[in-house]
């Protein structure tokens, strides 16, 4: 070519276009990863605020009591058959409470303290004791060491999730003596400054220390402090005794708001305190959020029940579901003439996976509860009504997999003389399989996921005792999370992110089972 | 174990038809066929006869209804639904097209290749054995692997695969993916094959090879091979039929059609001026 125009591709024209053009690309491609960005965002921000409050119930404190089991107590006679002693939950308490009263004298003073120590523990804390010493009687009579977790309201002060709190060291103190009705005159050069110098700075960030506490420990001694000036203060000792305040090194709790106001006492917390410093109280890990099962106290709830419920309703739900959406999908994409009954029929499937859950939900009542009458809040209802919901999912997934194989392999195999049912399930069907399971999988994750019908069939009632089977009364587990965060208690909060926690990592592992089945069955070919 | 073919004379031979059969008795035998899909006929009246031991050609320009008439014979029309089927046609003196007669074993006695190569994603060995085996012609592992072996040979893909034959079929070459298709109709012992347009997906090489197969083929088989190459038809068949439009225009030995034919359109056709 004499001329090979260059105009073309230089001409000023031809430029302006090829700018604008490059200049919609790159805006593509910024709005392309601003979505992305957003998305991740959404993501991470939700994996915070939910992970932050689960990591605080993945532990909680657990204290210590060395009892005598006495045979007087926990297995009078009459009683002192195993099964008996199992359920003698009040026995043990006692000898729990009589433990704690023995260490803090003062608790056993008048009743008001100590209703304040048997707030400690929980009176089905003690449980897994009375079910250990039911097991193994010989252990009557003998020292044995009880382990029960600490009411969840001190775990979350001890968390220093349940109030503010301001602590600071106090200057060595030069004495300690007793004065009349149970304060003390604590004297030390400059020794209450820090406290006075806090209490300023927190007043100037707008705190109201009018009605406050501040406490003020020492060893395993701690006081109230009251009438504080630089060089001395007042104190009423709460529990322990002088002496630890004279050795020095105390320090204080500044709390703003009003014990009136609060879940826990001054007197509470100065025996939590006490424990502690005796090494009595140990965080540890929450392991009865997957043993326990749901209970009215926080620091005893589990899933287990919820866990085992949903494993039960999946069950059922897979077992009516898969199968039943397979072979529909199987029937209507490969052997069902093309005609308007199957078109009404496809129609109305995929109407079907759009319905609400929650008239699946009424539906299961009326038809199963009402006519049927089968057991109320059973997984056995519940899997059935989930199935109902999902195998219009299954239905069209497999469809759209089924859809995917090539025309190309069906007529290969029918052309060498194999029967259609054979074309089928020899050849469309295991080409079909990693797209049916993905489909199946993500249908069961909707289910495991969903809370609304199963209220409805009254799988939301309170269940203690893990289900044995699929009729027992159950509850699942986004049902469970539900109830939690009902719950009007603090310490329910992280106890509802924790199974929240629980939920997605099943979820996860059910997604990342799709992953492994299709890398499994993409491999070979 | 017999795997040769002998063709069973024909009980009914019929007179030939007004294109002038050569004597021979016709393996396949179409009288008056006619093809409708819903309420549009894509076959006119076609009869049309296929000779046992020789390869027929069908050409014409593209949507003449050549893979529409090709899927008769084996009844691969059953599997589209809006297709009707008119007309005899008749194998061994039975019409094929009666209710009595089961798609499936016809299946097994007229093989198909079609146009792009489709191994089943399976190895090559599970390739060639999935018709045996459906078929129970094979009554051992040794039978199977003899047959494997046998098929494979006879599509000249042996030397070739003989090593790997529990690698993947689709792993292979588009030819020899092409020959391991025909390997595996092979395998089934049919009597006739068809093949639709078996060599478009293929380049020249290949393409020369599958025809230098075709032509070993035809010592065994009735061979009929769909093609829109008029060279290719030249070069393998020896008997070609010309379709235009639903309607056979003209049947021939392939010599006179491509040098002598006896219609226009026929002409105009080989000559390059339509299609
Ligand atoms: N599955 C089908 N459904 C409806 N019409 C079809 C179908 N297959 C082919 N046809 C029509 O039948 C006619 C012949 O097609 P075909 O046999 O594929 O032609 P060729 O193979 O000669 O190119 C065409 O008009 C085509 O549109
Ligand atoms: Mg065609």
């Amino acid at each position: 070519m004499t001329d090979p125009a260059p105009s073309t591709f230089s001409s000023p024209e031809a430029i302006k276009r090829l700018k604008r053009r490059r200049a919609a690309d790159v805006r593509f491609r910024y709005y392309g990863m601003g979505a992305i960005v957003l998305a991740l965002g959404a993501l991470v921000m939700l994996a915070l605020s939910i992970g932050s409050q689960a990591v605080s119930a993945a532990t909680y404190h657990v204290a210590r009591y060395d009892v005598t089991l006495d045979r007087a107590v926990i297995a009078p006679p009459g009683e002192d058959t195993p099964e008996e002693i199992s359920r003698n939950v009040d026995g043990f308490w006692s000898l729990v409470r009589n433990n704690l009263l023995e260490t803090f004298p003062e608790a056993d003073l008048d009743r008001a303290s100590r209703t304040e120590a048997s707030e400690f523990i929980t009176r089905l804390a003690v449980l897994p004791a009375a079910r250990k010493v039911a097991a193994e009687p010989q252990l009557i009579g003998n020292e044995m060491t009880v382990s029960a977790p600490l009411n969840d309201d001190l775990d979350l002060y001890l968390k220093g999730q349940a109030f503010p709190e301001r602590r600071v060291r106090v200057g060595s103190l030069s004495s300690a003596s007793q004065q009349e009705a149970g304060l003390a005159r604590l004297e030390g050069q400059g020794a209450f400054t820090p406290i006075l110098s806090a209490i300023t700075s927190l007043e100037a960030d707008g705190a109201d220390l009018s009605e406050g506490s501040v406490l003020l420990t020492a060893g395993s001694s701690t006081g109230r402090l009251s009438d504080l000036q630089p060089d001395a203060a007042s104190l009423e000792l709460l529990t322990g005794t002088l002496d630890d305040f004279r050795s020095g090194n105390a320090t204080a709790r500044i709390i703003a708001l009003p014990e009136a106001q609060r879940v826990v006492s001054d007197q509470q917390i100065a025996w939590t305190l006490a424990l502690k410093e005796m090494g009595r109280i140990s965080r540890e890990p929450r392991w009865s959020l997957l043993t326990n099962s749901d209970s009215t106290y926080p620091e005893l709830a589990g899933g287990l029940a919820a866990l085992v419920g949903s494993l039960f309703t999946m069950l059922v739900t897979a077992l009516v579901a898969i199968p039943i959406g397979i072979l529909a999908a199987v029937y209507l994409e490969e052997f069902a003439p093309k005609n308007r009954l199957t078109d009404f029929i496809e129609v109305n499937i995929n109407n079907l996976a759009a319905v609400p859950s929650i008239v699946f939900g009424l539906l299961g009542a009326a038809v199963y509860l009402n006519f049927l009458g089968m057991p109320r809040s059973a997984p056995l209802v519940g899997g059935l009504v989930l199935a109902l919901m999902t195998f219009p999912v299954v239905i069209i997934a497999s469809r759209a997999a089924l859809k995917a194989v090539p025309p190309s392999v069906r007529s290969g195999a029918l052309a060498i003389g194999a029967s259609q049912m054979q074309t089928v399930f020899h050849h469309v069907v295991p080409l079909a399989a990693p797209g049916i399971f993905t489909g199946a999988i993500l249908g069961m994750a909707r289910a495991l996921g969903e809370t609304a019908p199963l209220l409805l069939i009254g799988m939301v009632a309170f269940v203690g005792d893990v289900p044995k089977g699929p009729t027992d009364e159950s509850t699942v587990m986004p049902v469970l999370i539900f109830t939690w965060s009902n719950n009007a208690e603090r310490a329910w909060e992280p106890m509802t992110s924790a199974m929240i926690v629980i939920l997605l990592a099943v979820l996860l592992l059910m997604n990342g089972l799709v992953v492994f089945l299709r890398r499994k069955y993409e491999r070979r070919w | 174990m017999d795997t040769d073919h002998t063709p069973q004379a024909a009980g009914t031979v019929t007179p030939p038809t007004a294109d002038a059969l050569p004597a021979a008795a016709p393996r396949i035998d179409c009288r008056d066929i006619n093809v409708f899909y819903g309420p549009t006929q894509a076959i006119h009246n076609v009869s049309l006869s296929f000779p046992d031991r020789a390869v027929t050609a069908l050409i014409g320009p593209s949507g003449c209804g050549k893979s529409t008439f090709l899927r008769c014979l084996n009844r691969m029309n059953d599997t589209i639904e809006s297709c009707r089927v008119d007309g005899q046609i008749l194998m061994d003196g039975q019409n094929i097209n009666d209710h009595s007669i089961d798609a499936v074993l016809l299946r097994s006695r007229v093989g198909m290749v079609f146009q792009k190569p489709n191994p089943f994603p399976k190895s090559i060995f599970d390739n060639i054995a999935y018709g045996p085996r459906i078929h129970g012609l094979a009554s051992s592992r040794e039978d199977l692997d003899a047959i494997v072996e046998k098929s494979l040979r006879r599509a000249g893909l042996w030397e070739e695969v003989k090593d790997r034959l529990q690698a993947p079929g689709t792993s292979l070459s588009g030819g020899q993916q092409q020959r391991l298709c025909i390997a595996r109709a092979i395998a089934v012992r049919p009597e006739v094959i068809l093949m639709d347009e078996p060599c478009s997906a293929l380049d020249p090489v290949a393409t020369a090879r599958i025809e230098e197969l075709i032509d070993e083929l035809r010592k065994r088989y009735c061979i009929v091979i769909v093609t829109h190459s008029m060279q290719q038809a030249a070069r393998v068949s020896q008997r070609t039929a010309f379709f235009h439009l639903g309607n056979l225009i003209e049947m021939g030995e392939t010599e006179q059609i491509f040098t002598n034919p006896r219609e226009k359109r026929t002409e105009d056709y080989i000559t390059g001026r339509f299609g």
